[in-house]
């Protein structure tokens, strides 16, 4: 059995593949064909029942828990997956794809046309995360993996997961959803458009067509910055900067960054545009604005778990108020009108929602229990 | 079972093996585990300590953090065979409503609660002039928890007046099982089996 997955090519680190497709998208058109990139860590067992899918969030990747080749990093995740880790390579077969509309290597803007010899650019459909996750359920087709002993994903991630449920309701066993919500709400969708309208104000996003040439990176940067303000909490930028001038000792009467967290954000929105698409970040944040669960289901949330056989894990954090608790307690009432078997907990934390980034062993403990009491199903 | 609280081992002898039940203030699972393990029960729970819901969830149990004040109403009519509601009831805000929604969300109910008429209490109160302090109800009246202290009478005249049906009940003194007779005043926890 060891053996079994040995000169597979279609596992391991850094696999890519072009798949005919189509996927058909909700917008009603079709997308074809679709290449994919993902990787993979672990055996699949010889019942095929121990694969696990890792979904990613909004600028995150295929690089779970091995290191990304443009920043040099570790995983984005290498808390919570890898050796001795609740999701670990020992026990499962773990696959992260990146997702449609992504620029890591999966069909998005960025990617080449074949119709045209040229990148999609603005020609590339607008998606939405049902659409991601039909998506990555061809490329599963394509690995004879029919079913999933869990789905786990946090903020976008955990959007796809709940998706996964609700659309393939026989294929996931567990779902893991952490930090996350059923829908958008005004104000997730309003600090969106804002990194929207930033893209879209830089002179060099020419209406989407900047490949080959200099990227809109100052407006990608401002996006950036917007949205990372919304990722952290007042008490943990209060903590981590204060009111503390950067390199210096009085306030300049000017406007370069004085302050550590305006050098902060100058940093995060540079380092960004190294390493992710405009017109990615414009999609993919579309895709999140158009989320809303409930909506495919006559506004009723319950009703797209009615046919659910899966167990779930929902974890919110108290000092997220980008998808605040209250987000996620709705899904598990949900879950309990639909009768499926939900667990919830709301965990404490300072650090806003990139809280299940970081370290938080009750969030591991909860992941770890909840998914060996699935392994026994 | 046996090293389950003596009331929560009257419950889970008399829950019907494969009925599927919600334990409201289900703590860190005990009773949940039990059934699930012993008698092949469906449970799912329903806790406000998130330390508690956490270690019930690494326990493999479907728990959720919630208030039973609060929560209860997102569950469906009858989508339970019995919901069970042990050392809680007097920790709501709103027993009534609390004990409506267990009767519509189980086909029965198991309800537990210390008897704030035990003789113990009584004397301690009679007497003392104070707040009791019992083994059974060690809080003060600054700290408790347990907000609508209740008695057993008081619950059965609740009960007929809700038009609710007794099915079953169960009394203790200590850990030991004693008779229904004078046990508004003997038994120090009572264990009900209700239903509409």
């Amino acid at each position: 059995m060891a053996g079994r997955m040995q000169g597979d090519e279609r596992f391991g680190l850094d696999r890519k593949i072009r798949l005919l497709g189509p996927v058909k998208l909700d917008s009603g058109a079709e997308f074809a064909p679709i290449d994919f990139a993902y990787e993979t860590y672990g055996m699949l067992n010889a019942e095929k029942s121990n694969a696990i899918l890792i979904c990613h969030a909004l600028t995150g990747d295929q690089y779970v828990a091995s290191t990304h080749p443009v920043t040099g990093k570790n995983g984005w995740w290498t808390r919570m997956v890898g050796p001795d880790k609740p999701i670990d390579p020992a026990r499962y077969c773990i696959i992260s794809i990146n997702v449609m509309g992504s620029c890591m290597g999966s069909s998005g803007p960025a990617s080449i046309d074949p119709s045209t010899g040229g990148a999609y650019g603005m020609a590339f459909p607008v998606i939405t995360i049902p659409d991601m996750v039909r998506a990555q359920a061809i490329l599963l087709d394509h690995l004879g993996i029919e079913t999933l002993a869990a789905v786990v994903g946090g903020s976008m991630g955990g959007m796809q997961a709940l998706s996964w449920a609700a659309l393939y309701p026989d294929r996931v066993r567990s779902a893991v959803v952490i930090a996350s919500t059923a829908r958008h709400s005004a104000q997730n969708i309003a600090f969106h458009e804002v990194g929207r309208q930033a893209i879209m104000a830089d002179p060099r996003w020419n209406n989407g067509a900047y490949y080959g040439r200099e990227a809109p990176a100052s407006g990608l940067a401002v996006a950036r910055m917007a949205a990372h303000i919304t990722y952290l909490s007042e008490a943990g930028l209060t903590e981590k900067f204060g009111r503390r001038l950067q390199n210096r000792d009085a306030k300049s009467f000017g406007f370069d960054a004085d302050f550590q967290v305006e050098s902060y954000l100058r940093y995060q929105g540079l380092s960004f545009v190294d390493r992710f698409d405009a017109n990615s970040y414009l999609y993919i944040t579309r895709a999140m604005d158009y989320f809303d669960l409930a909506d495919m289901h006559e506004g009723v949330l319950a009703k797209a778990f009615a046919a659910t056989k899966s167990r779930f894990c929902l974890i919110s954090f108290d000092s997220d108020w980008l998808y605040p608790t209250a987000e996620s307690r709705r899904i598990v009432h949900a879950l309990n009108a639909a009768g499926a078997a939900a667990s919830f907990i709301e965990l404490s934390s300072p650090f806003g929602h990139d809280s299940f980034l970081l370290d938080a062993p009750e969030m591991n403990r909860i992941v770890d229990g909840f998914l060996r009491a699935g392994e026994g199903q | 079972m046996t090293s389950l609280r003596p009331d929560l081992a009257i419950i889970a002898k008399n829950v019907r093996p494969g009925s599927r039940i919600l334990d409201v203030g289900c703590g860190d699972g005990q009773l949940m585990a039990a059934l699930r393990d012993h008698k092949q029960v469906d449970a799912r729970g329903l806790e406000l300590d998130a330390r508690d819901v956490a270690t019930a969830v690494s326990r493999g149990l479907s728990v959720i953090q919630g208030d039973a004040d609060t929560d209860l109403a997102a569950y469906p009519d009858g989508s339970f065979d019995y919901a069970i509601l042990s050392q809680t009831l007097q920790t709501t805000k709103r027993p009534d409503l609390v004990l409506d929604h267990l009767l519509r969300i189980g086909r029965e109910a198991f309800v537990s609660f210390p008897n704030f008429a035990q003789w113990r209490i009584r004397f301690a109160h009679m007497f003392g002039g104070q707040m009791p302090v019992t083994e059974q109800l060690p809080h003060r009246w600054y700290d408790t928890p347990n907000i609508h202290h209740v008695t057993i009478d008081d619950f059965r005249a609740f009960l007929k007046e809700r038009g609710v049906i007794i099915e079953g009940q169960w009394f203790l003194s200590g850990n030991k099982p004693r008779k229904e007779g004078m046990a508004n005043l003997l038994a120090q926890h009572a264990v009900f089996l209700l239903r509409r």
